[in-house]
């Protein structure tokens, strides 16, 4: 038994950590997000013959999550509040002794490796927590979990081409406050979200 | 012409390609695009600078996202929660052989 212990523990631990942090961006609340990384270990547990496919496991249980976060929120927090379109992101051009330049950061600002600034995490945290729910959970499911499109479609009960079109508009919207952040915006932008986790009321 | 309406008349001057590359950068980054739409865009983007920059800056923000870690970590986990959680497993594992991997 002491091995089923072992194998318990590390997987509650990894999965749990996983669980509340989606349901932490997506509903705002510690709280709700512990409670949500509970029923949906249980639920897992409780349900796991259902489990047609051991390798599709993560898609699986965040199929559950989900479905434990709708529960909690009552209403959709998944319908999209509000559209993103694409024209809001297209970047503005400059001429620049005779050329046509992007007004946007030089990337290379940006950490390449997997060192990431404590400030730059902060900007990121803030990025994805004011994304529209529906955006947002796509982001996380596609780029932070990095599941699949098929995946994704599956999690969040949406067609592949919805997950590309909400995942290209996430990605987008967080580039383009990344790019805000570098081109020296980050003092007005803490000012403008006074530090709060999610841009939901 | 202030800078904002000259950016204004250059993005309507901007290339039909440009955009086009545009509304398809995130499926062209996931490898998602039919081998000849992906072939077009890296011709394109092989000769524009604007959108070799742009590809690299939405390219780096996926690379960031990939390295997100979550900030908030939930409190530990409590014993009698912990317990209850022990006994669905066990129960789970009673039902069946091999471990969840
Ligand atoms: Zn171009």
């Amino acid at each position: 038994m002491a091995g089923d212990a072992e194998a318990f523990d590390s997987f509650v631990g990894h999965f749990r950590a996983k669980i509340f942090h989606y349901s932490w961006l997506m509903c705002g609340q510690r709280e709700d997000a512990e409670d949500v990384a509970q029923d949906t270990l249980l639920k897992a547990f409780e349900s796991f013959d259902q489990l047609r496919e051991p390798e599709r496991i993560r898609p699986w249980i965040f199929r559950i999550a989900r479905n434990a976060c709708l529960m909690k929120r009552r209403k959709s927090v998944f319908a999209p509040q509000n559209e993103l379109s694409l024209d809001e992101f297209l970047p503005a051009m400059e001429r620049e002794a005779g050329q046509v330049k992007l007004q946007i950061a030089d990337c290379s600002g940006l950490p390449d490796q997997s060192l990431m600034r404590a400030e730059m995490k902060d900007v990121l945290d803030r990025a994805i927590g004011e994304l529209p729910e529906a955006y947002k959970s796509v982001l996380l499911m596609r780029d932070v979990e990095e599941l699949s499109t098929q995946e994704t479609a599956h999690v969040l009960d949406l067609t592949p081409d919805v997950v590309k079109t909400r995942l290209h508009r996430a990605r987008l919207a967080v580039r383009q406050k990344l790019d805000e952040y570098l081109r020296g915006g980050a003092v007005a932008l803490a000012r403008q979200t006074g530090g709060r986790q999610d841009g939901r009321g | 012409m202030d800078a904002d309406e000259q950016s204004r008349g250059f993005k309507h001057d901007r290339s039909e390609k440009c955009k086009e590359v545009f509304s398809l950068l995130s499926d062209y980054l996931n490898l998602e695009l039919p081998p000849e739409t992906c072939a077009e865009m890296e011709a394109h983007i092989g000769a524009c600078p604007p959108c070799v920059e742009f590809t690299e800056s939405l390219r780096k923000t996926v690379e960031l996202c990939h390295q997100y870690k979550p900030s908030e970590m939930p409190a530990p986990l409590g014993a009698s929660t912990r317990e209850q959680l022990l006994d669905a497993y066990r129960k789970m594992m009673e039902s069946r052989k091999s471990l969840p991997a």
